[in-house]
């Protein structure tokens, strides 16, 4: 259920995999309501012919030799794998 | 000198007694340690220690180093081998590093100890550490205010002489506003001067690794360790990096310093407004000229801010699914729920809410209105900041429009607590570099709350901050005073 603005926190929540209990989405959505409602100020500027900047100094093509090097083995990749079996993480069956 | 005198010290004092042998890396460990024991259960700026890993590397350090056997402790977001690596969340509960952040070998190259993690904000989304899953951190000049945030435990630890120097991350103000709040020193690099390599990202364009330190020299020392360039962080610049100490005593004769007009809103704490007109007075009377400019899009920053900072936010905390590490919920029925319900009990109420608005923000429909426009304003707040370094050296503002606030006073208002950050997320926003210095006190009540003055600096002028702070402490006697938590405590 949306509130004052296009937001509906219990859809985008399940889009970004975040479960809510009722309660709190109702929180969030009037909180979020507000913070988008603040946001609204930016549609007071004209920014016709205005790059978009995305990071704050130029930097560009940044390349570095293709050689081998020494990184992570799967061991040490695995040393906080929340559940692991075989030198791989477990996860729960994805196809049926 | 007692173990208390001993942590009292500047990272420069301290390594002056460590290079005339008078004092060994493992004594300052030691006085650390018992100076923590003492009154870190009031102020609660630590989350883990490693004790016994700083004693290790103290018998082997080099005290002729550029920072040997000097402890330094560390934001919790910044990865040091074998710790954990909590960012104050409960989704990295039972995580160890397994490797150091570039800042961490830079600084372990350079003699350093690291020592000590400190808290913030879960993954650095707040403005009072307030928002960490696992303590609470209070304000050494007065422990029913917060210490401010995202980088408070940093703050806090420094400004109890529970740490010589630490390092902070600031995606919006998170070196700059505690360092305020604390009475202490924070500088927020230029973007792409020091290399994120392990930290763990909350703002990938905005996020920049910095110092917290009793003193401006401490804070150029270690600057000089951890700038450079970085292979591991394709946004680290490469150009050269200067001697920020040697920089430090030139005189302020020829500098132009710009006050932003904008910057005088009506929320200022008169109290504030009044320490920083005095600051612009005295640099004014080191023989730095006062110039207004403009700054005509600040009143669009923290608009900004929120929807470039959480879509950014809500793409690299996408990793915390509970398949590679950190918590993991039981039982999951299938691979939806085990997201669903691992992000549902690891993540506090405001990164919940940042992730949400971040996707929205982002999501089919609402893109062009919500982050392409941002990006846009986002130009035109950059191209404030170029115009003004066209007539200035730097700029200088209050740090925070108000002191240290009581805890628990702004919790249930977000869009509040976003707008105490006017003055410093716009430096991030342009990739600009800035530094908050103390420069007085608010009298409330029987206790003093320390305020902080701000220096915005061009793209990799960090030399010239540094200079213009240093000569303005050098000038004044802030930097001296220490918060009463020392006798408070004894009596207890």
């Amino acid at each position: 259920m949306a509130g004052n603005s296009d937001l509906d926190v219990a859809y985008v929540a399940r889009l970004a995999r975040i479960n809510l209990t009722e309660e709190e989405a109702k929180v969030f959505q009037k909180q979020l309501d507000d913070v988008l409602k603040y946001v609204e100020k930016l549609r007071q500027l004209d920014v016709t012919g205005i790059d978009t900047a995305a990071h704050a100094l130029p930097i560009t093509n940044v390349f570095r030799d293709d050689a081998p090097r020494d990184w992570f083995t799967a061991e040490q990749a695995l040393t906080n794998a929340p559940r692991q079996a075989n030198g791989l993480f477990v996860v729960p069956k994805v196809v049926e | 000198m007692t173990g208390n005198d001993l942590a009292a010290l500047s990272i420069a004092d301290l390594q002056s007694l460590l290079r005339r042998r008078e004092v060994s890396p493992r004594e300052v460990i030691n006085a650390l340690r018992e100076r923590i024991e003492a009154v870190d259960r009031d102020i609660g700026a630590y989350l883990s220690l490693g004790i016994e890993a700083a004693m290790k590397e103290a018998e082997h350090a080099n005290v002729d180093l550029p920072l040997g056997g000097v402890p330094i402790a560390i934001k919790d977001i910044i990865n040091v081998m074998d710790q954990p690596c909590s960012c104050a969340s409960k989704i990295l509960n039972g995580y160890r590093a397994p490797y150091d952040a570039t800042v961490i070998q830079k600084l372990r190259a350079a003699g350093a100890i690291p020592f000590g993690k400190t808290n913030l904000d879960e993954f650095a989304m707040g403005s009072s550490t307030e928002n960490s899953a696992l303590k609470a951190t209070c304000n050494p000049w007065d422990l029913s205010r917060v210490p401010g945030g995202s980088s408070g435990g940093s703050a806090a630890a420094v400004a109890a002489d529970e740490a010589f120097g630490a390092l902070g991350s600031d995606t919006g103000g998170s070196i700059r506003q505690p360092a305020a709040l604390c009475g202490v020193v924070g500088l927020k690099p230029t973007y792409g001067r020091v290399s994120r390599f392990g930290l763990v990202a909350f703002a990938s364009s905005l996020d920049q690794i910095g110092p917290v330190t009793k003193t401006v020299r401490d804070a150029a020392l270690i600057m000089n360790v951890i700038a450079g360039h970085d292979p591991q962080d394709s946004t680290s610049l490469s150009a050269p990096v200067p001697d920020y100490v040697a920089n430090l005593g030139n005189d302020l004769r020829g500098v132009r310093l710009g006050v932003p007009k904008e910057y005088m809103i009506d929320g200022i704490d008169p109290q504030v407004r009044a320490a920083i007109d005095v600051a612009v007075k005295q640099l004014n009377s080191l023989g730095a000229e006062i110039i207004e400019v403009s700054l005509p899009n600040t009143e669009y920053a923290i608009a900004v801010y929120y929807i470039i900072a959480t879509a950014e936010a809500s793409a690299n905390l996408a990793r915390f699914d509970g398949v590679r590490y950190g918590y993991r919920a039981e039982n999951p029925k299938d691979v939806l729920d085990l997201y669903g319900r691992t992000r549902e009990e690891g993540f506090g109420p405001e990164v919940k809410r940042r992730i949400i608005l971040g996707t929205y923000v982002l999501s089919s429909g609402y893109y062009d209105a919500y982050y392409l426009r941002a990006q846009k304003v986002r130009e035109l707040i950059r191209r404030d900041f170029a115009s003004a370094f066209e007539k200035v050296d730097a700029l200088i503002s209050p740090t925070s429009p108000v002191a240290a606030f009581k805890l628990g006073e702004r919790v249930a208002n977000p869009l509040q607590m976003y707008l105490a950050d006017i003055f410093t997320i716009a430096a991030n926003l342009a990739g600009i570099c800035g530094i908050s210095i103390p420069c007085g006190f608010t009298e409330l009540d029987e206790h003093r709350l320390p305020i902080g003055v701000q220096l915005l600096g061009k793209p990799l002028d960090e030399a010239r901050i540094l200079q213009i702070a240093h000569a303005y402490e050098q000038s004044t006697d802030w930097h001296n005073a220490r918060p009463p938590i020392a006798s408070s405590l004894r009596k207890a």
